[in-house]
């Protein structure tokens, strides 16, 4: 009995099941492995057989190991056992598609060069029977030189022989290649420092401006890069011009081994994925059939969440209302209902949006349709400095950015997953809603033709749609300037989704979301709980609370109707009075010079201060400004009782009243543009792994906002003024 | 020469060469895309743009900028 844990790293093509196998082999006991500097993800797991601890990390899905950049330089490093967090794997377990052996084996032909135990488990064993293939594993075995083990993961079949074999993993030798290359590789070898791994003399001689070699070149300097120039101008004179050599020998190595272990039907059948594919990717029904399903996912998000999100704002308020009925006034009371409650119910009311988008999600990549969903849309995105894969995470951005921006990790090119993160946010997200029903509803619905309403809550959403790509080309251009990404993307087979898979990455979204977020959303409406809150004694030292606290207790106690009214108003009056005595108030009143511009009083100015966590919080915000006390966002009745105090209260101060509409337009322009949103900025965080990107999101947003409302608000003051 | 964009559906071909720059060479030959090999062109997205192939057992899509580096001769 070893007390020293068993290494085994997964490796294999994506869609080839390894992720299955993962969470096969490794049940519940699984973790995210931390990888500073990179993005992508790596699961680790362990399992016990035979009285040995056995460790799995599952390695990113990959076609090939020539690294381009650091991400995919890393599955090399911890390959090589030079990461400093991982010890060197033992064993190698590569994973292949049965039905696709030829083009899966020659990642495994590339784990051979690295020397080390090498395992095969070839998967989906029943695909490959439907599709009349016939491999015969012993032959398999002898050619290739490896323990081989035919598994079926999604049924969990073969994994008691895996399990076994693991440990019996054998060091196969490697594919010669032509002697011109050898040569090359060993006089390469012999120019690095001396512990080099020749699998990375390898790698520079054939990956032309890979991660490998620049790395190598930067240590080693200009002679080096010469030196291989070089080389390779012998190589392709010889005959064996890199990169393509290495296609060909390992494919002729690789035929040749599926030859003798392979019976193929003389004909070769058609698949079900050719049937489907033959509409799904047709001009006419794929794109039909596309938009239905994107409509599909889109609309389940909103109507199947919305109940959801209702049951737990009700819950949110029956918390609050408990707490305070409970507890004595004063600031602990406020903190614990207003500040906190309110918190973390705002971010949990998130969640169902969550969950259902990514169980859309998870579902439609699973199957395997998400590529197709890519290679439809790819033109239209590309046009926007963004690429096919990008239009799910913009889609879903029109419900919440923050699963829209989760939803990212399918984009495999960095820069143009970075592009799609920094202008999710600009897709007009369904928190905005109350903001626009709020301002269309008192400015610009009586008195005006019936199609206005609907065409400037179209406009809103527009002006997303136009300034996103806009703002993507600038990206693509400056900041995330650099080669085209290469779209080369294979369409995977269709398969049934698995049940599994599917929960597994929900339950993985919601908690890592909720962990995240939750914490500086939390920390942030404290921020503005406190803000709000003090102080707390108004300039003839009176404390607030305790006097709205009184004017309640006097409506409660009031006989008549007329009192209770009386008492109420006051109660009401006095919160606007210390809010607007508060440090955000003051604040408010202080920056009122900077919203002038933009035809806002210093009340607009303040609710737009306190929303810029979460932006439903100005219509509760401006309920209380204008008195009305905590107006309901989702309310119609309350709402447009507040709209009609707003204008009623503009219509008072002459200039507004002109300028009303411009006024009401430039707000909404404001929300429309303004990265309004904590969540948003977390998930941005976790995701680039950075707090440069979500600050710069946030400062590049709110100079758009104010900008665009600015322009709004001057050009229709010229037109009113005009008019 | 003609390339693989001036494929109509259905068409089988054989690869002669595949030019432009490395990391895409690299990238079409590890999915066994090279000199001597077989495809089929599939379809062509809505707007042309990109279009699949099936190389061996693998569907593959291309943007036109990319199958423009592959010459074919039409089998």
């Amino acid at each position: 009995m070893t007390s020293k844990p068993f290494i085994v790293a997964l490796v294999g093509n994506p869609n080839a099941g390894k992720s299955t196998l993962f969470n096969a082999l490794s049940g519940l006991r699984q973790h995210v492995g931390n990888f500073p500097g990179v993005t992508v993800e790596m699961k680790k797991g362990h399992f016990t057989h035979g009285g040995r601890r056995i460790e799995l990390i599952d390695l990113p899905g990959t076609y090939s190991l020539a690294a381009r950049s650091p991400d995919e330089m890393v599955a090399v490093d911890l390959l090589l056992g030079r990461r400093a967090e991982e010890p060197a794997p033992d064993a190698i377990l590569s994973v292949v598609d049965a039905s696709n052996l030829e083009r899966h084996l020659y990642l495994t032909s590339q784990l051979l060069d690295l020397g080390k135990p090498v395992i095969l488990a070839v998967n989906m064993i029943d695909l490959a029977a439907k599709q009349g293939l016939a491999i015969d594993f012993d032959v398999l075995r002898r050619e290739i030189g490896l323990a081989v083990v035919a598994i079926q993961a999604n049924r969990s079949q073969g994994l008691v022989e895996l399990r076994a074999a693991l440990s019996e993993a054998e060091i196969a030798p490697r594919i010669m290649m032509p002697a011109a290359v050898e040569t090359a590789v060993r006089e390469l070898a012999g120019l690095l420092p001396k512990g080099t791994p020749d699998f990375l003399a390898r790698r520079m001689l054939f990956d032309i401006g890979g991660s490998a070699e620049r790395e190598a070149v930067a240590k080693l300097g200009e002679s080096f890069a010469q030196r291989l120039k070089e080389l390779r101008q012998v190589l392709a004179e010889a005959g064996c011009a890199v990169p393509g050599i290495e296609a060909k020998t390992r494919y002729a190595h690789i035929r040749g081994i599926t030859a003798k272990a392979i019976r193929r039907p003389a004909v070769r059948p058609r698949t079900a994925t050719d049937r489907l594919d033959r509409i799904l990717t047709h001009r006419v029904w794929g794109t039909l059939l596309f938009l239905a399903a994107m409509f599909l996912v889109f609309q389940s998000i909103f109507v199947a969440a919305n109940p959801l999100m209702d049951l737990i704002d009700h819950g949110t308020k029956w918390c609050s209302n408990r707490v305070e009925s409970n507890m004595e006034p004063g600031p602990f009371r406020s903190l614990l209902a207003e500040g906190m409650i309110a918190g973390v119910g705002g971010v949990i009311k998130f969640l169902p949006q969550i969950l259902i988008l990514f169980a859309a999600i998870a579902v439609l990549e699973d199957c395997g349709y998400m590529a197709r969903a890519a290679f439809l849309m790819d033109r239209v995105m590309s046009r926007c400095g963004l690429s096919g894969k990008s239009f799910i995470p913009m889609l879903s951005s029109v419900a919440c950015a923050v699963p829209g921006i989760m939803a990212t990790r399918v984009i495999e090119n960095r820069r143009d997953r970075f592009a799609t993160i920094m202008v999710a946010p600009l897709m007009s997200c369904s928190a905005r809603l109350p903001v626009y029903g709020l301002l269309i509803a008192a400015f610009l619905t009586e008195g005006r033709p019936f199609w206005v309403p609907g065409l400037t809550l179209f406009a809103m959403y527009m002006l997303g749609f136009i300034v996103a790509p806009i703002v993507a080309l600038l990206l693509r251009k400056t900041l995330l300037r650099g080669e085209r990404s290469l779209f080369v993307m294979e369409l995977p087979a269709y398969k049934v989704p698995s049940l599994q898979n599917v929960l597994r990455r929900v339950v993985d979204a919601g908690w890592a979301f909720l962990r995240r977020a939750g914490t500086l959303i939390l920390m942030s409406m404290v921020l503005v709980w406190a803000l709000l809150y003090f102080p707390t004694r108004g300039p003839d030292a009176e404390s607030f609370p305790e006097r709205i606290e009184a004017a309640k207790q006097k409506a409660d106690a009031a006989e008549s109707e007329e009192t209770k009214e009386e008492a109420e108003l006051e109660s009401k009056k006095l919160t606007a009075k210390w809010k607007e005595n508060s440090y955000l108030g003051r604040t408010g009143i202080a920056l009122e010079p900077v919203f002038e511009p933009l035809g806002w009083d210093w009340k607009l100015g303040m609710a737009a201060l306190a929303s810029f966590p979460a932006r439903e919080v100005i219509v509760g915000t401006l309920g209380i400004i204008y008195e009305q006390g905590d107006v309901d966002a989702g309310d119609d009745e309350q709402s447009k009782n507040l709209g009609n105090t707003i204008r009623d209260d503009w219509a008072a101060n002459g200039n507004r009243a002109r300028y009303s509409v411009p006024t009401a337009l430039s707000v909404m322009v404001f929300f429309a543009l303004c990265c309004q949103c904590a969540s948003t900025l977390a998930v941005i965080r976790r995701e680039t792994k950075s707090w440069w990107w979500p600050a710069f999101t946030f400062f590049y947003m709110t100079a758009l906002a104010y900008v665009g409302a600015f322009a709004v608000f001057q050009l229709g003051r010229i037109v009113v003024g005009n008019g | 020469m003609p390339s693989l964009c001036d494929l109509r559906p259905g068409q089988r071909a054989v690869v002669l060469a595949v030019a432009g720059e490395a990391p895409l060479i690299q990238r079409l030959s590890e999915f066994g895309v090279f000199e001597g090999e077989t495809l089929e062109l599939l379809a062509f997205a809505p707007m042309g743009d990109p279009l699949e192939i099936r190389i061996g057992e693998t569907r593959l899509s291309l943007r036109l900028r990319e199958a423009e580096c592959v010459s074919v001769e039409l089998l």
